[in-house]
């Protein structure tokens, strides 16, 4: 008896989405040791996760306000992974695109509040954009890794930040602390809910990716972008503008990191930080793996994730257990979901014929 | 032939599946000490497959592989366990080489038979026995040269001399002559036959009718994983062979008298200077006609690729001139080139062919992507794409679940049907056809040299570029041959024969009066 893999055609909806729930269930189920090496019922943690992440409307309003700019980074890594355009950098990307929100929308000019989000957003797309689309030039032109380029953009940009905020751009109001000059009010995203911090950067989120998942599946943009990122190759024989794929779709991952740090400064802060974003152009990475590329399911990822590291918070107060739990939840998910990807590409089974001969 | 002791191999009714495929069913096959066996099968027939159980890489569901140890005592073999067969004495030389590029002749052919924990080597005793084998067998090759400065000739004798170096009582070879020119081919056959002599007992896989006459002395044909038929080679007559193996009488395409026409494309003292010799061309000049398929031989490396890439538009000429219709080709890109009428089969259709992970309807649109008739202000006309590609399947027989199936469910030759149903339906007026029945079985092959040959009745200029000289002779009007990146008028295929057009690809003056002026 020996085990026999073999490829699979086609996986249908059903499966993929079946593997992707038996391989949230799998980490938890994982999890769940160290929380037993703790001295906790993983029960009770688990139910003081969820609690702590939907069990009010201010918890689901924090849920939802963590997983907003998730969505946006999700989104930019998805849509360039999709291509094979390996953008590691969005965490700078959301910084630049920060940066440009408040260098628009500091009182620079006045607009009604409708026209200035308007002008803030495109800006910070654009600023996003463009910090993208020197790695993927660079690329074409002189085969420079964009993986190398834009991981170490990272930390050009936040020392940059860092600079401008101790010099140019810092707030004489502050009281010394390292923060930018504020954003008119004019610029600030509004409140979905009123009290809560919930804002409308959900909804640029969402628009996003339902636009990007029409875009990918219906437009030219979309054919080019998956026959670039299917078969480079193959692509290039049949006469796509190949190059000129890759710089738009860095425009557009690059451009919604920074909308993402539009979003947290219009939204959240009101200011240029430091501190603005704990890593959230890293955690993109890992929810456009665990949604499978997928734009709509970027969504959910996010939330997921989003909904981890907030009710891990809220657990860790009540419980003593430390909240890096959220991380490992997190890492595990994502492993199990890269183990359930393999179930979905291959059929295994146990093979009883072979018994006989051997 | 058949007395006692004389069985090398017995393969007794081996039977594998594969889900609901059988891919070899009760198959029985015996191979005597000193014969050489052709065995002979379209692709996907069974023959990989039964290979690969003999080496234990798969395991039958029924049946036994037997080898004779050096006293002629059949053993079985354990099923599943890849060392055996090769302890056995059964060696085999693959397709595509198994060789360490940076190391030498007589380092590879040692390679792996000596322990790994023993401080020094004996060097001298192994060069010994490698030349001992080298004079009995003829199969002369440098020992001390790097293997990746070696010719493709060479490093399968390389091949051979390793699994002989394992003191193999069997030799497999896996389509031996693909890679070789018909005087090298015809000198593997020499020491085949010498091997042979010798007690060594040989099968050659095979789709080449020509070869496998030449070199067999037995032929077992495979069909559809089943045992066709089995004949001694003398008494076996070409056509009922090729009926055998595709299991119905196959229609050669009939080539009727070209006209040839204007010329389309003209290259005009090319020269392209690029990292390898392999992509190189040193003033190339020639004419394709309307009207008229022109056959590019030669042993692959010697420049094929670079006209390739020149007239796919993946490249521009360092100097010299291309010209399209007259008009001289200053910038260049695929796409331009899909514009100009230019229908494209790439070399390697998997690799540069398809784009696997999208529909065979994608596949079939996407040279045309921005043509009105697919997409209106940037948005994709799905149906328009669909129904394209359903009237492409039934048009080119392209045999898939439909046209959303994703390509690389696709067997290549169905691959190559869909890049035939995308380019030809524009009518092109220049074909470039790479490779274009490269590892496609006997139906698939006609199918395709049909279609060729239609498009040039009418009216296109085609280039074929293929290894295959049987093909060239099938299809081409006109024969060009490439050696190290130059390129000879050979003129006429009626004048032409076999040994004419191998001594040109081995770089040898051909007569003078089939030389054309530069």
């Amino acid at each position: 008896m020996r085990l026999v893999v073999e490829p699979r055609a086609n996986a249908p909806l059903s499966l993929k989405l079946l593997v992707s729930i038996v391989a949230g269930l799998a980490a938890l189920l994982l999890v769940a040791i160290p929380v037993l090496l703790a001295g906790r019922s993983p029960l009770d943690a688990y139910g003081l996760m969820v609690k702590g992440a939907f069990g009010s409307m201010f918890s689901l309003s924090e849920t939802l306000t963590r997983a907003t700019p998730l969505i946006l980074t999700g989104l930019a890594a998805a849509v360039a992974f999709r291509a094979r355009l390996w953008n590691i950098g969005a965490e700078g990307q959301l910084y630049i695109g920060a940066l440009a929100a408040v260098l628009v929308g500091s009182g620079l000019f006045q607009l009604p509040p409708l026209l200035m989000i308007q002008v803030v957003m495109i800006a910070g797309f654009i600023a996003g954009g463009l910090m993208m689309v020197v790695p993927a030039f660079l690329k074409q032109r002189f085969g420079a890794d964009e993986v190398v380029i834009t991981l170490l953009l990272n930390f050009v940009v936040i020392l940059f930040i860092q600079m401008l905020i101790e010099g140019p751009i810092k707030d004489p109001l502050a009281l010394g602390w390292p923060q930018s000059v504020p954003l008119v009010d004019a610029a600030d995203y509004p409140k979905l809910i009123a009290r809560m911090r919930i804002h409308f950067g959900l909804v640029v989120g969402i628009a996003a990716a339902l636009i990007l998942w029409v875009v990918v599946r219906r437009t030219v943009l979309g054919f080019e972008i998956r026959a670039v990122g299917g078969n480079r190759a193959a692509a290039k024989f049949a006469g796509l503008p190949v190059n000129a794929t890759l710089l738009k779709v860095a425009l557009i991952s690059g451009g919604l990191a920074g909308l993402a740090g539009v979003g947290e400064v219009a939204g959240v802060k009101g200011y240029l930080s430091a501190d603005l974003s704990p890593g959230f152009g890293y955690s993109g990475i890992v929810v456009a793996m665990l949604a499978g590329l997928s734009p709509i399911g970027t969504v959910f990822a996010a939330i997921f994730v989003a909904a981890v590291f907030v009710g891990a918070d809220s657990m860790s107060r009540a419980t003593g257990i430390s909240n890096y739990l959220a991380d490992l939840v997190v890492a595990l998910s994502l492993l199990c979901v890269l183990v359930g990807g393999f179930f979905v590409r291959f059929r295994v089974r146990l093979d009883r014929a072979a018994a006989q001969g051997a | 032939m058949t007395q006692a002791g004389s069985i090398v191999l017995a393969l007794d009714g081996i039977t594998k599946r594969f889900g609901k495929l059988v891919a070899n069913d009760h198959i029985d096959l015996v191979l005597h000490r000193g014969e050489v066996l052709a065995l002979l099968g379209e692709n996907g027939a069974g023959k990989t497959t039964l290979m690969n159980i003999l080496f234990g890489h798969y395991v039958p569901e029924e049946g036994a592989v037997r080898v004779a140890d050096a006293s002629g005592v059949l053993h079985t073999l354990p099923n599943g366990s890849p060392g055996a067969a090769l302890a056995a004495g059964v060696g085999m030389v693959h397709q595509h080489f198994t060789l360490a590029e940076n190391l030498s002749g007589l380092d590879n052919i040692v390679l792996g038979t000596e322990p790994v924990f023993r401080p020094w080597r004996s060097r001298i005793a192994a060069r010994r026995k490698v030349e001992a084998i080298i004079k009995e067998s003829g199969l002369g090759v440098d020992l001390d040269v790097r293997v990746d400065r070696l010719t493709v000739g060479e490093k399968q004798r390389i091949e051979i001399l390793k699994a002989l170096y394992r003191d193999a009582r069997v030799l497999i070879l896996d389509e031996p002559t693909a890679v070789l020119t018909p005087q090298e081919a015809e000198g593997l056959f020499v020491v085949l036959r010498r091997l042979a002599a010798n007690g060594l007992a040989v099968i050659f896989i095979s789709h080449k009718l020509g070869e496998v006459l030449a070199v067999s002395s037995r032929i077992m044909v495979l069909r559809g994983g089943r045992k066709a038929g089995e004949l001694v080679t003398a008494e076996a007559d070409r056509r009922a062979i090729a009926d055998l193996m595709v299991g119905r009488a196959v229609a050669m395409p009939e080539r009727s008298r070209a006209v040839a026409g204007a010329p389309v494309l003209e290259f005009d003292r090319v020269s392209v200077k690029r990292g390898s010799l392999r992509q190189s061309l040193h003033e190339v000049s020639f004419a394709l006609r309307a009207g008229e398929i022109a056959g590019l031989a030669g042993v692959s490396g010697n420049g094929q690729a670079a006209i390739a890439a020149l007239i796919s538009g993946l490249d521009l000429p360092d100097s010299g001139e291309i010209r399209l219709d007259g008009a001289s080709l200053t910038a260049t890109s695929p796409a331009r080139m899909v514009k100009a009428g230019v229908a494209r089969m790439p070399e390697d259709r998997q690799h540069d062919g398809v784009v696997g992970t999208m529909s065979v309807a994608e596949n079939i649109a996407i040279e045309e992507l921005r043509d009105p008739a697919f997409q209106r202000f940037g948005f994709i006309d799905r149906n328009a794409m669909r129904k394209r590609a359903e009237a492409a399947i039934a048009g080119y027989d392209i045999r898939c679940p439909g046209p959303d199936a994703e390509a690389r469910l696709l067997s290549g030759g169905n691959v190559q049907k869909l890049i035939l149903a995308r380019v030809l339906e524009r009518t092109p007026r220049l074909i470039l056809a790479n490779q274009p029945t490269r590892g496609l079985d006997v139906g698939a092959q006609a199918e395709v040299h049909r279609r060729i040959i239609a498009a040039r009745d009418r009216g296109a200029a085609v280039l074929v570029i293929s290894e295959d000289l049987d093909e060239l002779f099938t299809l081409a009007d006109r024969f060009l041959v490439a050696y190290a990146g130059e390129v000879t008028d050979a003129g006429p295929s009626e004048a032409l024969d076999r040994s004419t057009i191998g001594l040109l690809m081995a770089g040898q003056a051909a007569e003078p009066t089939a030389q054309v002026p530069a």
